[in-house]
């Protein structure tokens, strides 16, 4: 298990170096001056200006501000915002608001896609096997910024039952609709993901051999198949729960929930290029860590992952 | 005795009836007239090509849909009114008709769309057909790169290059913005294809006559390896439209002048609560035209693989 916990992190090496290169390299490579670039049609102020200068190194050679930049990442200088405030602080101040709407909505659609994808898969080809291959198809195709608005209007404006925005009161209570609706947006793949696999669980011999030796269905469908099932969905579960940490950057900003996600929004929409770039940087990077923990997730999970 | 028609066991008889089914005279069975066969008996195939095929139509050419313009035509007097005779969907807060809108919008998703396509589909397949024809340090440098951009979700990457950009900001850049960080899924499908096709012994045999390595590659390895590129394009083309549309809602994407669903459903959302039908509209069509795509590509996928067709 070490062997490979250590080969899967020194893969990872290449790949970090890989992707925050290829974002300086994007912004800072490109033609033109990049600080001028980053604030579009608007002139920043002087001072502004130079201190951005300051921070990027900008009076060095290409390759010389790379590796200064990557310095300043590693001693926990992520970047400051437009504001001025610190981008670890505002990572800080924001990570448990989103930390607890990626808990909500992973739960939901974990047990949304067990029982969902257990039931399709022991009724093969019936009639709510189809319907919910349909509705899965549909909640994959729908963009999530128009699910966000569905649920607003109807749900929450239209029917009252919650409210449209969430603001400062982050409480489960006042979070259950987002909460839902990114729930329901990665629904499809592990509901897909769960009724593959009970098919495939369903026709191995231990089953079968449950079922000659007299044992009944209600219990060999939750102990056999349904344990045997579950790990490809909890690690897709838990690879969506990391995507939602680093943010949904445009659910968060539709609802106006105070979390990572939503300061990319807020940054985005104001066209804030430095803070884009530095939030931008700091969630590719945190994406990067959690496929690794994800991966030694499931290679706890299932012996057969770390001894291939 | 009369003599028997089949030299097998009448097929109804056993399991494997459609393994010893012989039909003499019907033509050469391939894997494409297999799906082909598998596809017209699902009425979701024909109904999803309809809508692929009514879009493109709408993209192509708007006015066979529409004559009311979607710019010239706007009155503040009619801002976020309900449907009127001749405007069926009502009208934007600006008082233009949202269904010559939506119309219209067709062209920008779909251009987007197939570019983006087109582009990570180049990349793609030049990035995986190399690494799992050649192998060694050609197959470790190339993976590596798509390892690099496989781990940027694109989204991010597309929002970054367009805030960058922001004073040129083109169909075309919108596109690679979006083809250019989405090819490394594709690379590595076909690169696994490869890997499987390029132990046929049909490739061994096209190098025995004199062929050259790249020229196999081009000739044989290849053409046999589309099969699951052509699936991933025709999924990921609806992924592109999404793309497009998302970045145009976060107002980077192409500017606020251009005709997009995306840029139609951000301009709406602030009257939700009074015109939720101009938020609706468009984002119907482009929910159907995403639908349409990811249904056609999950179809052929089933009719393509046997396994999935076998089981049921």
């Amino acid at each position: 298990m070490l062997m490979y916990v250590v080969r899967r992190i020194l893969q990872a090496v290449p790949v970090v170096l890989g992707t925050t290169f290829l974002i300086y390299f994007m912004v800072f490579a490109m033609p033109g001056d990049p600080i001028l670039a980053m604030f579009g049609d608007k002139t920043p102020n002087p001072a502004v200006y130079e201190a951005l200068q300051q921070q990027y190194h900008l009076d060095q050679p290409f390759l010389v501000q790379y590796a200064l930049y990557m310095k300043d990442l590693f001693s926990g200088d992520l970047g400051t915002t437009f504001s001025g405030q610190s981008v670890a602080d505002v990572l800080a101040r924001t990570f448990p608001v989103t930390l607890k709407l990626a808990a909500m909505a992973i739960s939901l659609e974990f047990v949304l896609s067990v029982v969902v994808g257990l039931v399709s898969g022991l009724r093969k080809g019936k009639l709510f096997d189809n319907v919910m291959l349909v509705v899965g198809l549909i909640l994959l195709s729908v963009p999530i910024f128009v699910l966000c608005f569905v649920a607003q209007y109807f749900v929450a404006i239209k029917w009252g039952w919650a409210s449209p925005t969430v603001g400062a009161d982050t409480s489960v209570g006042n979070m259950w609709l987002p909460a839902v609706v990114l729930a329901l947006s990665l629904f499809t793949t592990g509901m897909r993901l769960m009724r593959g696999t009970v098919i495939d669980t369903r026709s191995r011999d231990f089953v079968r051999t449950a079922y000659a030796k007299g044992l009944p269905g209600r219990r060999v469908i939750p102990v056999h198949v349904l344990r045997n099932s579950l790990i490809p969905v909890v690690t897709n579960s838990a690879a969506n729960f990391g995507v939602l940490m680093v943010g949904a950057t445009v659910t968060e900003g539709i609802f106006n929930i105070p979390g990572v996600g939503n300061t990319l929004y807020q940054a985005i929409i104001r066209g804030e290029g430095p803070t884009v770039v530095s939030f931008v940087t700091v969630m590719v990077l945190a994406y990067v860590v959690i496929n690794i923990l994800v991966d030694l997730l499931y290679a706890i999970l299932d012996p057969r992952i770390r001894y291939a | 005795m009369p003599k028997p028609e089949h030299f097998v066991a009448p097929f109804d008889e056993n399991e494997m009836a459609e393994v010893d089914k012989v039909k003499l005279n019907e033509k050469p069975s391939n894997l494409w007239r297999d799906a082909w066969r598998s596809l017209r008996t699902r009425p979701l195939f024909y109904l999803s090509l309809a809508a692929v095929l009514v879009i493109v139509l709408m993209a192509l050419f708007p006015t066979l849909f529409t004559h009311v313009s979607p710019t010239d035509d706007c009155q503040l007097a009619n801002s976020n009114g309900g449907p009127a005779a001749g405007h069926p969907m009502g009208f934007t807060r600006q008082g233009c008709d949202v269904y010559a809108r939506v119309v219209w919008g067709a062209r920008t998703s779909l251009t987007v769309g197939v570019l983006a396509t087109v582009i990570s589909g180049v990349i793609g397949i030049i990035t995986g057909a190399l690494a799992g024809f050649y192998g060694g340090w050609v197959d470790s440098v190339l993976s590596r790169i798509g390892d690099i951009f496989f781990s940027i979700p694109y989204i991010l990457a597309a929002v970054v290059i367009m805030t960058t950009l922001a004073d040129y900001r083109s169909v075309w850049t919108l596109a690679f913005a979006i083809g250019g960080f989405a090819w490394a899924s594709l690379a590595r499908i076909l690169r696994s294809e490869i890997l499987r096709v390029k132990s046929g012994d049909f490739v061994m045999a096209s190098i025995a006559t004199g062929r050259t390595r790249f020229k196999t590659l081009l000739s044989h390895v290849l053409p046999n390896s589309m099969t699951p590129v052509i699936v991933y394009l025709t999924i990921s083309l609806g992924g592109a439209i999404v793309a497009e549309a998302t970045l145009s809602f976060l107002g980077v994407g192409l500017g606020p002048s251009v005709m997009s669903w995306g840029n139609d459903i951000s301009a709406a959302q602030s009257s939700l609560r009074t015109a939720p039908m101009t938020l609706i509209w468009p984002s119907i069509f482009l929910t159907v035209t995403v639908l349409a795509f990811i249904t056609l590509g999950e179809l052929v996928r089933d009719a393509l693989d046997p396994k999935a067709r076998a089981r049921g």
